[in-house]
This record gives C-alpha cells, sequence and structure tokens, in this order.
C-alpha cells in the first residue's frame, strides 16, 4: 500500500526546487525520514546535501523535523512517522534552524 | 559588440553586471540565488557562456550552479565533495589536531582550455576537479595528503583553499593558495605538490620561516609572464621571479601591508593593484579612505588612486577574491567592497566610480571581457 506524505519545505529549499507550494510524494514503504527523504531526493535531485549528509545520511546540524507538533529531529531516521503523516493529513515540516541573517 | 560583464558574489545572492566598452552605463541582473552565500561566480575563458558558481548555507550546505548562457539562466550541478582516502587530520585554532571536514567551496576555477574542466578550492582545505562540467567532482588528494597536511591551520575564515593559477604556458603547472598553509605548485596537473613559501616571514606561527602555515590571501599572475607571481599575504605584499621557489618583499612605501587583494594589468605585467588595510585587527582601510594601490614597477613603488573613491568616513574591507581587471584597450580594475560597493574604473585605476552603491557584503569580483 503506498502512502501519500505531505512535505513543507523551508522557503530556500522550495527556490531550489523550484516548488511553489507543499511536495506530494507517494511512499511505497514504510514511511520514516529516511524513506520521505529517498523520495524527495529522488523527485527533486537538487536538494541532494542539502537536508542530509549526502555520505553518512546524518540530518545537517541546522535542519529540523517537526511533524504533529512533535519535534522529530532526533528520532531515529528509520523510526516510523506518525500516522497522520503517513495519511498526509498532517504534514513533515523540514525547517532551517531559528536564526537571523 | 565588446564589452565586459562583471560577476558578483555577496553575502545574500549572486549579481551580474554587464557594459558595453565604454563601461559607463550598466545593466544590473540579480539578485540570483537570493539569500544564499555566493562565495565565487567565475567563468570559463573558453567559452564566455559557461559559467560556475558557489552558492552556500550554514543551514543547507553547499550547491554548485552552472550557467550556459552568460548567467541569464542557472542550473544546479553536482555537490558532493568526497575526501578521497584517510580523512586525516589538521591543525586547529589552538594546536590541538582536528580532521578535515568539508564546509564549502571557496573559489572555482575554470580550465584554460576546455569549459567543462573546473577545478574547485575548498573549506576544509582541498582541491578538487570535475571534467564534466561540474555534475561530478573527484579530488586531487596528493595535495591534501601532503605530509605537511598536520601542520595546515584555519586563518580567521576557515582552513580554505582560496586561490587556484592555472599556468597557461605549463599546462599541468597549478598553484593553489590555502589559510593558513600557505602556496603549494604541482607540475604534474595536481597528483603530486609541494609547498613554495621559501622568503615568507609571518608571524603568529613558532617559526616564522616555516615551510608551512603562512597565511597567504591571494595570488595574481600576468598570462605573459606566468613565472612571476605576485602575492597579498596577511602582512606583506610579495613577488616571485621563478615560479614560487623564492619570494621577496616588494611592499616598498606602501602605508600599510596589510591587505587581501591584489591583481596585475591586463597588458602590463609590471603594473600591480593592492587595496591597503589597516591592520589584522582592524579590517578597514587606513584612516577612513579607500584608496587602491598601484605599482608600475613591479612592486616597491606605489602611488594611491583615489579619484572617485570615499577619502573620508569609510570604514569597509575588500576581500580576497574581490578585485578583477578586464582586457580592453584600456585596461578596467574592478573592486567589490563589505558594504556592498562595486566600483570599476575604465582607466585602469586613475578614475573610479562605483557601478552599484548597495548590493549585500561582496565577497567575489571576476570579470569577462567579451568579444
Amino acid at each position: 500500500m503506498s502512502a501519500a506524505v505531505r512535505v513543507v519545505l523551508p522557503a530556500h529549499l522550495r527556490t531550489l526546487a523550484k516548488l511553489s507550494g507543499d511536495v506530494h510524494l507517494d511512499i511505497d514503504d514504510d514511511v520514516t525520514i529516511c524513506t520521505v527523504l529517498d523520495a524527495l531526493e529522488s523527485s527533486y535531485p537538487m536538494l541532494r546535501g542539502t537536508i542530509r549528509d549526502q555520505v553518512t545520511g546524518q540530518r545537517r546540524a541546522f535542519v529540523r523535523f517537526f511533524a504533529c507538533e512533535q519535534d522529530l529531529s532526533h528520532e531515529s531516521l528509520d523510526a516510523g512517522l506518525p500516522a497522520a503523516v503517513v495519511t498526509g493529513a498532517e504534514p513533515l515540516l523540514i525547517v532551517g534552524a531559528m536564526a537571523g541573517g | 559588440m565588446s564589452g565586459v560583464r562583471v560577476l558578483v558574489g555577496t553575502r545574500k545572492g549572486a549579481f551580474v553586471l554587464t557594459s558595453d566598452e565604454g563601461r559607463e552605463k550598466w545593466d544590473v541582473r540579480g539578485p540570483h540565488f537570493a539569500g544564499w552565500e555566493i562565495y565565487h561566480v567565475n567563468g570559463s575563458p573558453v567559452d564566455p557562456s559557461r559559467l560556475y558558481a558557489s552558492q552556500t548555507s550554514g543551514w543547507f550546505g553547499q550547491v554548485i550552479q552552472r550557467s550556459d548562457d552568460g548567467g541569464t539562466t542557472w542550473t544546479p550541478v553536482g555537490n558532493q565533495f568526497g575526501y578521497e582516502g584517510a580523512v586525516g587530520m589538521h591543525q586547529w585554532y589552538d594546536g590541538t589536531q582536528r580532521p578535515w571536514e568539508f564546509t564549502r567551496v571557496w573559489h572555482l576555477e575554470p580550465s584554460l582550455t576546455d569549459p567543462d574542466t573546473v577545478y574547485a578550492g575548498i573549506q576544509d582545505a582541498a582541491l578538487f576537479r570535475s571534467v564534466d562540467a561540474g555534475q561530478t567532482w573527484q579530488e586531487l588528494d596528493g595535495l591534501r595528503h601532503h605530509e605537511s597536511g598536520p601542520a595546515w591551520q584555519p586563518g580567521a575564515g576557515g582552513m580554505c583553499l582560496h586561490t587556484i593559477v592555472l599556468d597557461p604556458t605549463t599546462p599541468d603547472r597549478i598553484f593553489t593558495a590555502i589559510s593558513a598553509a600557505g602556496v603549494f605548485r604541482s607540475d604534474d596537473a595536481g597528483t603530486s605538490w609541494r609547498p613554495i613559501n621559501r622568503g615568507l616571514h609571518s608571524q603568529g606561527i613558532p617559526d616564522g620561516d616555516a615551510e608551512v602555515g603562512h597565511c597567504v590571501h591571494s595570488l595574481a599572475m600576468h598570462p605573459s609572464r606566468p613565472n612571476v607571481l605576485y602575492m597579498q599575504k596577511h602582512w606583506d605584499v610579495m613577488r616571485s621571479d621563478d615560479a614560487g621557489e623564492t619570494w621577496r618583499e616588494i611592499s616598498g612605501d606602501l602605508p600599510t601591508d596589510f591587505g587581501f587583494a591584489i591583481d596585475v594589468h591586463a597588458h602590463e605585467p609590471d603594473t600591480v593593484f593592492v587595496v591597503p588595510i589597516t591592520s589584522d585587527s582592524l579590517h578597514y582601510p587606513l584612516d577612513g579612505q579607500l584608496r587602491v594601490y598601484r605599482s608600475r614597477t613591479g612592486g616597491d613603488e606605489w602611488e594611491p588612486l583615489t579619484k572617485g573613491l570615499p577619502q573620508s568616513d569609510c570604514y569597509v574591507n575588500v576581500l580576497r577574491d574581490a578585485m578583477a581587471v578586464d582586457s580592453l584597450d584600456s585596461c578596467g580594475v574592478y573592486f567589490g567592497t563589505t558594504g556592498g560597493q562595486v566600483y570599476a574604473s575604465s582607466d585602469a585605476g586613475e578614475s573610479w566610480a562605483p557601478i552599484v552603491r548597495d548590493l549585500p557584503a561582496v565577497l567575489s569580483v571576476e570579470v569577462q571581457t567579451l568579444p
């Protein structure tokens, strides 16, 4: 069964990927941050390396993952995402850490 | 119609400034990649329509952009810069050892003969090359694996390979400069390297005459005389007449010999430009007066160039990659400031006028002379 996951990207990455709104991804696997990022980078290769390291797969230090009012940044990348994200009712928020400039 | 295209990298995007050969009326396009730090934009000398840009962010890492139409449209290309082999250790600010870690691309240097080949100087210091127009990058790891690597240390901006100079008459010869390690030369197209810092004297390192550890800020070469190199070091303006084997100081009568940028007149190999900066602790012009200094004697004797430049209350900096020249009959000289001005002179520095005054802080300026 495939899931239709909604991802909200920070403005700079939407611009880089030439996106005007949320991203909708069909995931045929378990829905984890890792599988969502795999699908995102497959559809938008220019995002490779901007959210997670291309070699280690680890989240970049100033990027955070939020969903359902929870901070998932420090969860395992292979942990299942909340059911509301899997159904598309709630988005996975990929957020640049709060800072000015 | 001949003209010039000025490629400007800033803290918040890239700008492309174009003019005809009169260099009086300018078309300003940008910001490209708005909001991102653009460390460098540079064009192929073989195909002026081919540009490469280093787009970087503390949040989202490194992106490389390529344009095939002179900067009108851009395409993200490869951004994976993986060190070859053992990562190794270098010196940290406090003298302890720390592993090499990729941070960003400081400088992009397109090949003199092939528009699809481009070199990248990165932080932490290493040299990469792409032979497929930026799609993939391979490290020329003989440099980073040099036996002196553990003694290299970061300058204030990080441990960066910021300067790449390709020798137009000896195709396998490459010069690079690293802060704070010094100058290295390869005579086999980047396979093996050796430090060429004899004659440099630096404070702030235990042995001021050491083989490596010098904070070289930038290098310049005139293509007709590639064995002559000019250097702006942290302190001291230097010259080599033997392709870097030995260096001698040419600071001469400069009011201060601290600075970042240096360049050579397009048609006069002994005419050199620098922008003196007060000191290592005061990164702005002496006495609040923005002055370019020009030597017509290959160094030692310098004259201030001030016409059109602010001569009071000016406290901007001119960074290492932020000065360039064009090769029109009357040589144009250009530099950008951390205050967002890009100044141009169409008469080899005699007079100056701002092309733009209010860009974000300028990190780099390159110039293409268009046919």
